[in-house]
């Protein structure tokens, strides 16, 4: 028992720093990328090649004044940040890193905790993400941050449903809730869910997006129209917390796109202990997808965005759920 | 299924007092839009009673459902209907005085009742160990004709919702 | 088992409060759903309890959820409706029905 508590504090601990690390870097990883394919230089003065930028960065949120404007309302004003902060980084509770290995004679799992209803629980919890941002878009007293507020809670529930749907085809085919043993099941790369799924995985890439308000469906945040969307009034490191908030859940969905449509872990030639390497280059690539959609396309306008949810996403993922069933049934 | 931990009880405590403590902010606090938001602590400390009680899968779909959806639905409905300045409207009809009256004759009556007649069993029984599997199984066997009536019951109440929220047609 | 029946008691009660005296339609609304809770509360522990190896108990739960969210959303819709004829949600005005 306490062995187990020690082990799981440990891996606790890991998971935290490599996150928080990882949400650091993607932000240097973003500006970098995006310079390239604009042809600019990006950060460069901190350190060989901006690499101490992050760094930097977080040492300026930190020391900065802490502004809190007149009409707050106090408590949920401060409870915001920490409500859409806490959800992202929980997500990585259950997500699977690497293969079982042994390390100095003792069995060590590659995952935190390996509920048998994995799945829904990241759904669960990636559903809480919203308040985080109505709570901030309600309590700051601005009128922008209130509209970002409102546009985001319904932009995520209109997508909550067809991400949750497009997920179900993986279920049903692996007859599975908990994600370690999905990866079990994507043995080689033939047997990525990709292949069986890939309509499910274009309708989870793209509602993910939405979900984690990325653009092109970056609405809540829309610079040009909202001035910084529902955290407007937030400063110092109450902002940072949403920052580093967005960046977690853009790693959080790469990592459940990875185990649930590209074999997590899985891969060749690397020993098992050595798999969670697999794992990081896959949801890399992810996130490179990612900052090269942003560089890319314009921002939907907000009923096109509506519009696109409910009637391209929604129906496409229900006839996929149903193809699939009538499939499996078979 | 495990032997009962030994920390069982106090975590109970601990959920029970915040789902105890939020559901009387929900009935009591002035500003709607903070009721809603004890609200949710409480359903999410229902969901914790739930995995307690080893149904785990009803917990997760408490959060999804409750948490994520239906409490979403009351903010977003808080934020339309109530405007910013009307934080210091009261709240409470003129019913208060009776109602706790009735309330508390309810739940003490409640109580004496349970503790009267002990006749509850102490331990559990021992449940399948695959709840997802098994509550699917039974939904699609046993009980399908419900599953089926609160699909129907489900579409109904999502036509209705439209047809009322859509108003005047210009 | 006994603690569980009684904070499902409490919480019922409190719902039931929350229910009689909200001017709020949203309020009231809001209780209902405590009400909902207890009831779900109760029946998970019984299942728990007085089951066996049943899971009849949780099934109910799972469908009380759902009728839950149907009535919340018709509900709201009401709510929406409501605050647009009356410019205002308060439950006690909406008595043009009342003889």
């Amino acid at each position: 028992m306490l062995e187990m508590i020690v082990a799981s504090s440990i891996k606790v601990i890991i998971v935290m720093l490599a996150v928080l690390t990882g949400c650091a870097y993607a932000t240097y990883m973003e500006r970098k990328v995006v310079a390239f394919m604009q042809h600019r230089i990006g950060p460069s003065y901190a350190g060989p090649y901006g690499l101490l930028q992050p760094i930097a960065d977080a040492i300026k949120m930190a020391f900065k004044e802490d502004v809190v404007p007149d009409k707050v309302e106090r408590i949920t004003y401060a409870l915001a940040p920490i409500a859409s902060f806490v959800p992202s980084l929980l997500v990585f509770a259950v997500v699977p890193f690497s293969a079982d290995f042994t390390l100095v004679g003792r069995q060590v799992t590659g995952v935190i905790s390996d509920l048998n209803i994995g799945i829904l629980f990241v759904f669960a919890i990636t559903s809480l993400g919203v308040y985080g941002i109505v709570l901030a878009g309600w309590s700051s007293g601005s009128k922008y941050s209130l509209m970002g507020g409102i546009r985001s809670s319904a932009q995520m529930i209109s997508y909550e449903i067809s991400y949750g749907l497009s997920i179900v085809g993986v279920i049903l085919i692996a007859n599975t809730l908990s994600l370690r043993q999905l990866v079990e099941q994507q043995d080689t790369i033939l047997h990525w869910y990709i292949w069986k799924q890939p309509l499910g995985f274009l309708l989870y890439l793209t509602c993910a997006i939405a979900e984690t308000n990325r653009l092109p469906f970056d609405l809540p945040e829309a610079e040009s129209e909202l001035v910084g969307g529902y955290h407007t009034e937030y400063s110092s490191f109450r902002f940072a917390m949403f920052f580093i908030g967005e960046y977690a859940n853009m790693i959080a969905v790469s990592c459940v796109g990875t185990t649930l449509f590209f074999g997590g872990w899985q891969g060749p030639f690397l020993p098992a202990g050595l798999s969670v390497i697999w794992f990081v280059i896959k949801v890399f690539c992810f996130m490179f997808f990612y900052i090269w959609l942003r560089a890319t396309f314009p921002r939907f306008r907000y009923d096109q965005l509506m519009n696109f949810g409910w009637k391209v996403l929604f129906p496409l993922a229900v006839v996929n759920l149903l193809v699939t069933g009538l499939i499996v049934l078979w | 299924m495990e032997a009962v931990q030994p920390n069982v009880g106090f975590v109970f405590g601990l959920f029970a007092a915040i789902i105890i403590t939020s559901a009387l902010l929900v009935v009591t606090l002035k500003n709607i839009f903070h009721c809603a938001l004890a609200l949710i602590v409480c359903l999410t400390g229902v969901a914790g009673i739930f995995v307690l009680l080893h149904a785990e899968f009803l917990a997760a779909v408490q959060v999804l459902i409750y948490v994520g959806a239906v409490s979403v639905l009351i903010i977003f409905s808080v934020m339309l209907t109530s405007n910013l300045a009307s934080r210091r409207i009261v709240q409470t009809n003129q019913n208060a005085l009776v109602a706790g009256f009735a309330a508390l004759i309810f739940g003490a009556g409640a109580l004496l009742l349970l503790k009267l007649h002990d006749i509850w069993p102490k331990a559990g029984s021992a449940l399948p160990d695959d709840n997802v599997m098994t509550i699917g199984k039974l939904l699609m066997t046993d009980y399908m004709l419900p599953f089926e009536v609160v699909s129907v019951l489900m579409l109904a109440a999502m036509i209705g919702a439209i047809v009322l929220a859509r108003g005047e047609r210009s | 088992m006994v603690y569980y029946l009684a904070l499902a008691a409490l919480l019922f009660a409190i719902g039931l409060f929350g229910v009689m005296t909200r001017r709020n339609a949203i309020g009231i609304l809001m209780s209902l759903e405590l009400m909902f809770n207890a009831a779900n509360i109760n029946f998970v522990a019984f299942n728990q309890y007085l089951g066996g190896n049943g899971m009849a108990g949780q099934l109910f739960a799972l469908f009380v959820v759902v009728v839950a969210a149907a009535e919340a959303t018709v509900g709201l819709a009401i709510v929406l409706l409501i605050y647009r004829n009356w410019r205002g949600v308060d439950a006690d005005n909406v008595s043009i029905m009342k003889w």
